[in-house]
């Protein structure tokens, strides 16, 4: 593993997130590779999400939520007052864990970001963005004749890729991703792991998942989470062969969470 | 005594109740299994001991008064006014009657007398033996240790089913007595000149005999009902109300669904809510007594002549009114958009406005649109509000400062006061009445289609 040369991209330092009066994320330290598939792991509840939603943000959303400490990405913080959230998320992309296209045609669907940031300037623009997104997404060749049908009538896993193409179309650096293949079945969960794949020639993706499989297959760092806090970091490889920390291995092996 | 019957027969069901369930529990005691509940079989006796009773017992109160009358009538075939003459007999009976006393009237009320003894008996003798009958029956059944549940069952669905034709059946009978009313309506006034006609004057048509109405007469009143007016008013005086009720009912819809925090949100809906539950007459004389002079002082210091009861005062108040149901409405439309919906959105960047504009307020459209849908139809059915604050005369005008009339208005003024039932103009209010009804049943059917397939977007 080149895990040492690799550039950090995001970096995590004394992280702790409240929900009201309740603690869910306790001093979290985490490094996360440049252009490489970091996967977080852990039993339900256990912060990962919550971990995820720190990097773009998107804890802002919940009134009851409070963030402390510090998340910097190139270097730069970005719990700061002054941080343009619109910014950040431009440049830190998501991708849930239902399928959420909008209730708009297609093309509109992944138009929607470009629009919103004026990222094209005419017709053709938009198409062509429009166009490499969905093949980025690997979604192009079953869509490109119904561009104008809703979104809404993909199949859940074309959903869920449409969903890629809409986080893409605006390139982000940054892709997360909350459990993406959780609402899929396993052939479209195989597209999907296979686009990841692809994708991490050009971005970082940090994903959280519930498969230890998906895991294996698809990153090159696992991070395990338990109850708020982080028992081990390390390349996939070392975890899941020889993890350093008893709980990791009875997570990973089966026998809690 | 009517009410005596009724208390003895719910005291019995009550009893019966307590009776039916001690003998199942005996059954049980006797080591028989029951096939249901010992409370399922005082259920059972109940029932059976209260419904053919009551059934029977509403059924004679409901003839009763009308066989007697056809008795008693059959006695005096030389009276001609049978109805006044039977009215007489009674308030005669009664000891309220205070005019010239024949000896027709005097004989029909010793008749009427002695049938009604004969009918108390006899209904109160029918109704014990039913009593008596449907307890004995029952209480066989429960010694034979019938089904009491099932039974139970079948008859709640009955019931249930009663009522609810009931209510389908009321509806139908509304709708055959405009329809009636307005055919006879259109007998003598021509359809079109109803529909297209542009001068409303019923009050020309106020002739005490409508039957004595010459053909000539009848030539000249054609073009006295021409409803246009009247629906150029409705529509404008509605139209005046959504303008008002629209932004500002959907904008609070959409700050309490998105930005009020769950405390104000608590406490704002329902004091917005209460908007709804404020009668409308209040809001009437609110509009007559204080917009509409309030209107006319500012019009008249700006140097318009603006009447007192205007368009523009109803259309207001009423929008206040319509407030309501277009922030609650929307308000339950949005919240009801997926969380998920947002977050994707605000994932790629968008502002919260962005989010709302772009992606909330279009997954809402239908339901939003529904719900104005069904405010414009409560708009156009006030009643109350443009009584009193929107005038009388039946103007022809755009201009909202001037008096107008709605159909609403002007079915009230036809049926204010003494009416002769067969005249045109009374008959007239019952074609306005349908033309309104058809009005907003086809807004609503519109507005419950609109939001039905709201409701499969995201399911």
């Amino acid at each position: 593993m080149e895990l040492n040369n690799s550039k950090i991209k995001i970096k995590a330092k004394n992280l702790n997130v409240f929900y009201g009066k309740k603690q869910a994320l306790f001093d979290i330290n985490l490094d996360i590779n440049q252009k490489e598939v970091t996967a977080l792991i852990g039993p339900s509840g256990c912060g990962k999400s919550t971990f995820i939603r720190c990097i773009n943000r998107m804890n802002d959303v919940i009134d009851i939520c409070k963030v402390e400490g510090s998340v910097e990405i190139d270097g730069a913080e970005i719990n700061e007052k002054n941080v343009d959230v619109v910014t950040l998320r431009e440049k830190v992309g998501m991708v849930f864990q239902k399928p959420n296209p909008f209730p708009k045609s297609i093309y509109d669907n992944i138009a929607y970001g470009p629009i919103i940031h004026g990222a094209a300037e005419n017709k053709d623009q938009m198409d062509n963005i429009v166009e490499t997104s969905l093949k980025k997404a690997a979604l192009w060749d079953e869509v490109k004749d119904r561009l104008n049908e809703p979104g809404t009538s993909l199949s859940g896993g074309q959903q869920q890729r449409l969903c890629i193409a809409r986080a893409l179309s605006v390139n982000p650096e940054v892709i997360l991703m909350d459990e993406p293949c959780s609402a899929l079945d396993p052939i479209a969960t195989a597209k999907i792991e296979e686009l990841i794949d692809d994708l991490k020639k050009s971005y970082t993706i940090v994903i959280v998942t519930h498969s230890m499989a998906q895991a294996v297959r698809v990153s090159q760092k696992t991070g395990f989470f338990h109850l708020g806090k982080i028992i081990e970091v390390d390349s996939t490889e070392k975890i899941f062969k020889n993890p350093a920390n008893k709980m990791t291995q009875d997570y990973i092996t089966g026998r809690f969470g | 005594m009517n009410s005596l019957i009724a208390g003895v027969i719910l005291i019995l069901c009550l009893s019966s109740y307590f009776f039916g369930r001690s003998e199942a529990r005996k059954l049980v005691t006797q080591n028989i299994k029951l096939k249901a509940l010992p409370a399922y079989y005082g259920y059972y006796l109940s029932l059976w001991c209260g419904l053919p009773a009551l059934i029977i017992f509403g059924c004679w109160s409901l003839f009763e008064p009308t066989i007697i009358k056809v008795l008693i009538l059959n006695n005096f075939p030389q009276i001609e006014s049978k109805d006044l003459f039977y009215e007489q007999t009674l308030s005669f009976f009664n000891g309220n009657f205070s005019g010239e006393i024949t000896n027709e009237i005097k004989a029909a009320s010793i008749k009427y007398s002695s049938i009604n003894i004969i009918a108390q008996n006899s209904k109160i003798v029918i109704i014990a033996a039913a009593l008596i009958g449907s307890l004995t029956f029952a209480y066989r059944k429960i010694q034979k240790n019938n089904k009491a549940r099932d039974d139970v069952e079948i008859i709640l669905k009955i019931l249930l089913f009663t009522s609810s034709l009931v209510a389908i059946l009321t509806t139908v009978g509304i709708i055959v007595s405009l329809l009636f009313e307005s055919i006879k309506f259109f007998s003598t006034i021509n359809i079109f000149e109803f529909i297209f006609g542009t001068s409303w004057s019923p009050q020309r048509a106020f002739v005490r005999d409508a039957s004595a109405i010459t053909p000539e007469e009848l030539l000249e009143l054609q073009d006295a009902f021409g409803s246009v007016p009247l629906f150029a008013g409705t529509a404008f005086i509605a139209l005046i109300a959504m303008c008002v009720a629209v932004p500002i009912g959907l904008f609070s819809g959409i700050y309490l669904a998105e930005y009020a925090s769950t405390k104000a949100r608590k406490y704002s809906k329902p004091i917005i809510e209460i908007l709804a539950g404020i009668p409308t007459v209040v809001y009437g004389f609110f509009a007559a007594l204080t917009v509409g002079p309030f209107f006319r002082t500012l019009g008249e210091s700006l140097g318009l002549t603006v009447s007192s009861e205007s368009a523009l005062a109803a259309g207001l108040i009423m929008g206040v009114m319509i407030i309501p149901y277009i922030s609650s409405l929307s308000d339950d439309v949005i919240n009801s958009v997926p969380q998920s919906l947002r977050e994707g959105s605000y994932a790629i960047g968008a502002t919260k406005s962005e989010t709302i504009k772009k992606v909330v307020i279009p997954a809402a459209l239908p339901g939003i649109i529904g719900s104005i849908l069904l405010a414009v139809s409560r708009a156009i059915g006030e009643t109350m509000i443009v009584v009193m604050a929107a005038g009388l005369a039946a103007n022809l005008t755009i201009n909202p400062l001037e008096s107008t009339t709605t159909i609403t208005t002007q079915i009230v003024m036809i049926l204010v006061g003494d009416q002769e039932f067969d005249s045109p103009k009374t008959q007239a209010a019952f074609a306005l009445g349908l033309t309104l009804f058809i009005a907003t049943l086809i807004l609503n059917y519109i507005a419950l289609r609109v939001v039905k397939k709201y409701r499969e977007k995201y399911d």
